[in-house]
């Protein structure tokens, strides 16, 4: 047996070092298709709503009129339109100071059995934070929270 | 406009000596490939010496682009564009690699530097193998020399010199921050030695022990630097975002995570290597992997692809770029591996119950993260490219990069026990028995503790039994004679079971309130009563901001003060919030100051975190137990090179 | 054990040799995938419904002293023009600057809408960038941006000769974009 294992010692690394690694690779794409997730705008909710625990982004643009406070002052509902579809938001949190109506907005979050969208995180669209190539003065790590916070 | 003599100098003498460089590179490359054949022994006598010089001249232009940035020279178009009179001195020169051209000069700096100090030093290698390394070295850094000087070069100037700068983003305005690029830079070129090196051994097919005791400072060096790069960009997203975590899985903390776990693996081949002989062209590919990460993951971060269309709009040309000298580099450096690889004779053998085995586990498990990690980071770009939008966040890299972590830790106790070659585990089973009780105790504490959450659970039992196994090394030797390399190899496991710990507490324990209180009113959050005083417009250099005054008590002790504040900055026009942290032993109060509510109430995030704080006490430790490591080989080596050197002395005299 | 089949050393050698290029063949298919998304035309926003219908009824005051207002009726008729989504506070709009003054120079002509901004900030960038716009409408709370389904500034539209949006551009407008939208403004004229 060992005599053996010792002949074809790197031959059993290789396979096993692949496997491990094909393993690994099969297991990513199975675990991906899973729990990526995907970019709706209001009208692809409409046409084709997704699950309603699985986790997805929201895009749009935040209606005009539509954002209310709640009396607990932390809670706020608002609309996300696409000039085609409404789908109603709600979002318990800080929000980020470029949230404002009339602006373009990225939940991430859930759909609601009740069709409203729960948001766990906001993402505010350009405006003031969006910097063009010749003017981007960031390193990557600031990049990575200003992506954070425009993506 | 009076200093716009002394300006222009600097900046021409930067690019003047960027340019030499670039050319002594060129130099470096071909020298070193002449004297890799038989008749340029008489060229490779130059090799060393412009290896150095090249380092300093790259130092020389880094050095002008900081004078250039320290003296807000307006006519310089980065200048103009990243940088701002009114900004603190700290901040001024920070911001001469805060951006892409100046990131990109660093970047060749570090890798002239560090080309230059293995040039000057590192003289245990055969000669031939030098030759090759050194110029692999100059041929990785030409690719860059070419993309600074012809696609962003940072000294070009503007026809006519800006008013003002255009400042710098306010988030860039800390001190931890300045000083995180750097950090990690170090890291990912330090990287770059390891990666020459393997060509080299590739090019003469001289790989031994030698080699590896060689190589592994280099990489222990770059590995210590990106430990600490991760360990403290973690800890300033946690206190600087204002969003209570310590870790998003964003493309551009991936980056640096990718380069760290393939660099931890060469680590650990390149001790089998140097001990054993064993695992040669395995070490190889780690050596030409790790960097080539690096690189990879700063091509998705500067490119772009990964990222939004409006945060970085994606340059074609540059992205391009890029990515053309990848495919040279990376793809001609597994090419060569590929061809030469097969004819690296099979290392020592061992037997499946031995140390090399559970290094060899190691090895595969940290590529089966680094596999998960980068799949999941590129996952957005496939499905692009079919047609769909998706990104990758937590629920699938938390649990999946635990399928491949939480076996190797459980090696991990095991694996420093056993013997080189040839082991009986009956011989460590006796040994394994206290971990093995702690583990399962502090599991059944843990599911009582955190019902339901499967990876705290995971984490918090393995922690403190990893925490003892990890000591076991030392246990029958005698403290004052243990080696260096061996407390730092005890001391960076003691570590990751300390940052562990913190993971799992923080996931299991956290407790977050968020709420609308008016001034004078109290908060509960977990043991602490938080009272908001009051809120106070204050103003600072370059910004404005409300600031809360809240008094927090933790179980009735005396109340301490915070001072969370929400910032407005004027170039540009950005807001922040900048969370208060209270401190204990036990763990951190993290507070944040949200908006106004309409009724005079303003919104509080509060988070009570156990043990947080050990995730990056944990970092700190990986990092100390490297330098341990590293300070031991490298005393070691040198004590080895002078009782050579002692015994050739004698030889010589008596043979006189 | 003894009876297990021995695998012959060539076959060994060959699955070895193999493996040795799969490092490389991942990496081809990492560059494959990384020039696919370099070469795509990467626009991940929302984009604009509107493309393809016409303006939406809309008048806007005058942003500056020295142009007039803008409003739907000024974009009708005539050559396909720009209509360019900015403001003074937008810093990448200060970077296109110099493109928009090209087009402006090649004849284009431009309309301005200024997304929530004030007249002494706008005198002064204007001043300071240049005024490639004939008219600029203040628009103080983006109803006119929503209504044509702009997101964020800059954004550059085509708009043809029936008012009909013809095209969006979302972010800065580049050098290497101005030839561009010169052929699309030529298109839209046909």
């Amino acid at each position: 047996m060992s005599a053996m294992k010792a002949k074809h010692q790197r031959l059993i690394l290789v396979l096993i070092s692949m496997a491990a690694l094909i393993g690994a690779g099969l297991l990513a794409i199975w675990g991906l298709r899973g729990n990526a997730s995907y970019f709706y705008v209001p009208a692809d909710i409409a046409a084709n709503p997704p699950a309603a625990d699985r986790a997805v982004r929201l895009g749009g643009m935040v209606e005009a009129g539509s954002l209310k406070t709640a009396p607990d002052g932390v809670t706020i509902h608002f609309v996300v339109g696409d000039g085609k579809a409404r789908v109603p938001v709600i979002y318990r949190n800080i929000v980020p100071d470029l949230f404002k109506e009339g602006s373009g907005v990225v939940a991430e979050g859930k759909l609601g059995h009740d069709g409203t969208f729960v948001a766990d995180n906001l993402l505010a669209k350009h405006d003031e934070k969006y910097v063009p190539r010749e003017m981007k003065d960031m390193t990557e790590d600031q990049a990575c929270k200003t992506v954070e916070a425009v993506k | 406009m009076q200093d716009c003599g002394s300006g222009q100098v600097i900046a021409e003498f930067g690019l003047a000596a960027l340019w030499l460089a670039a050319a002594l590179a060129v130099l470096q490359l071909i020298a070193g490939g002449v004297a890799l054949s038989r008749r340029g022994d008489a060229l490779g006598a130059v090799v060393r010496p412009v290896a150095i010089v090249q380092g300093v001249l790259a130092l020389a232009a880094f050095a002008a682009l900081v004078a250039v940035f320290i003296s807000t020279d307006l006519s310089v178009k980065l200048v103009a564009a990243n940088s701002h009179s009114a900004k603190p001195l700290l901040y001024k020169i920070a911001g001469a690699w805060g951006n892409h051209e100046g990131s990109m000069l660093l970047w060749v700096t570090i890798m002239g530097l560090a080309g230059g100090f293995v040039a000057a030093v590192e003289r245990r290698l055969p000669e031939r193998t030098m030759m090759a390394t050194l110029a692999g070295q100059a041929f990785v850094s030409i690719g860059f020399y070419v993309f600074l000087l012809f696609a962003s070069n940072p000294f070009t100037r503007l026809a006519e010199p800006a008013a003002e700068g255009q400042g710098l983003n306010p988030l860039l305005q800390d001190p931890g921050l300045a000083f995180h690029p750097p950090t990690l830079y170090v890291g990912y070129v330090g990287l770059s030695i390891a990666f020459s090196f393997a060509i080299g051994a590739l090019i003469t097919r001289e790989v031994s022990p030698a080699f590896a005791r060689a190589m592994r400072p280099w990489v222990l060096g770059a590995w210590i630097f990106l430990t600490l790069g991760i360990t403290a960009g973690s800890y300033w997203a946690y206190y600087e975002l204002g969003w209570g975590g310590w870790w998003f899985w964003d493309p551009v903390e991936n980056a640096s995570l990718m380069p760290w776990l393939a660099a931890t693996a060469l680590l650990h081949s390149c001790g089998v290597l140097a001990a054993r002989n064993a695992l040669r062209a395995w070490t190889l590919m780690l050596g030409v992997v790790a960097f080539s990460m690096s690189m990879i993951g700063t091509f998705l971060v500067r490119s772009g692809i990964l990222t939004s269309v409006h945060a970085f709009a994606v340059d074609p040309r540059r992205g391009t770029f890029i990515l053309v000298l990848l495919a040279i580099y990376i793809g001609g450096a597994l090419m060569l591996f590929a061809l030469r690889a097969g004819s690296i004779s099979e290392g020592e053998r061992f037997a499946v119950t031995s140390r090399e085995s559970g290094l060899v586990f190691n090895n595969v498990m940290l590529s089966g993260t680094l596999g998960i990690v980068l799949i999941g980071t590129l996952y957005p770009l496939l499905a692009e490219a079919m047609g769909m939008k998706v990104s990758v966040g937590p629920p699938y890299f938390n649990p999946f990069t635990a399928l491949f972590v939480v076996p190797m830790l459980l090696v991990l106790m095991v694996g420093p026990l056993l013997r080189w070659r040839l082991d009986n585990f009956g011989r460590v089973r006796s040994g394994l028995i206290i971990p093995a009780l702690i583990l399962v105790l502090s599991i059944g504490i843990a599911i009582v503790m955190a019902p339901g959450k499967m990876l705290s659970i995971i984490g918090l039992a393995l922690a403190p039994a990893l925490a003892f196994a990890s000591l076991l090394p030392l246990r029958g030797r005698r403290l004052s004679r243990v080696k260096l390399p061996l407390w730092g190899m005890v001391l960076a496991h003691f570590g990751v079971a300390v940052s562990l710990f913190g993971m799992a507490c923080d996931s299991a324990f956290t407790v977050e309130k968020l709420v609308a209180v008016r001034p004078g009113e109290a908060v509960r959050v977990g043991p602490w009563q938080v009272t908001m005083k009051s809120i106070t417009p204050i103003a600072g250099p370059n910004w404005t901001a409300l600031e809360g005054d809240l008094q927090a008590s933790y179980n009735g002790t005396a109340p301490s003060l915070l001072r969370p504040q929400s910032r407005s900055f004027w170039t540009p026009p950005q807001q922040t919030n900048e969370s208060a942290l209270l401190t204990r032993w036990n763990g951190q109060l993290y507070t944040v100051l949200g908006d106004e509510a309409a009724d005079g109430r303003w919104q509080l995030r509060l988070w009570w975190k156990p043990f947080v704080t050990m995730i990056w006490l944990g970092g700190v430790l990986i990092a100390l137990g490297g330098l341990l490591a590293m300070l031991g080989h490298v005393a070691s080596d040198v004590r080895r090179v002078i009782a050579r050197s002692k015994i050739a002395f004698r030889r010589e005299r008596q043979g006189r | 054990m003894s009876a297990a089949p021995k695998i012959p050393e060539r076959a060994a050698i060959r699955t070895s040799r193999w493996a040795l290029w799969l490092p490389l063949a991942l990496f081809a298919g990492f560059i494959v995938l990384v020039l696919i998304g370099l070469l795509r035309p990467a626009s991940h926003d929302v984009a604009s419904q509107f493309v393809g219908k016409p303006l939406p009824e809309f008048s806007l005051r005058a942003a500056a002293d020295n142009r007039p207002g803008l409003a739907r009726a000024n974009m009708i008729g005539g050559k396909p023009r720009l209509l360019n989504v900015f403001a003074s506070w937008c810093a990448p709009c200060a970077a296109e600057a110099p493109q928009l003054a090209q087009l402006a120079a090649a004849g284009v002509e431009i309309d301005g809408v200024a997304i929530r901004d004030h007249k002494p900030e706008l005198a002064a960038f204007l001043a300071r960038y240049g005024n490639p716009y004939t008219r600029i409408g203040a628009d103080d709370v983006s109803a006119v941006q929503m209504a044509i389904g702009s997101s964020g500034a800059p954004e550059t539209f085509i708009i043809d000769a029936q008012g009909v949006i013809r095209y969006q551009h979302i972010g800065e407008i580049r050098t290497e974009h101005v030839p561009m939208l010169l052929a699309r403004l030529q298109e839209a004229g046909k």
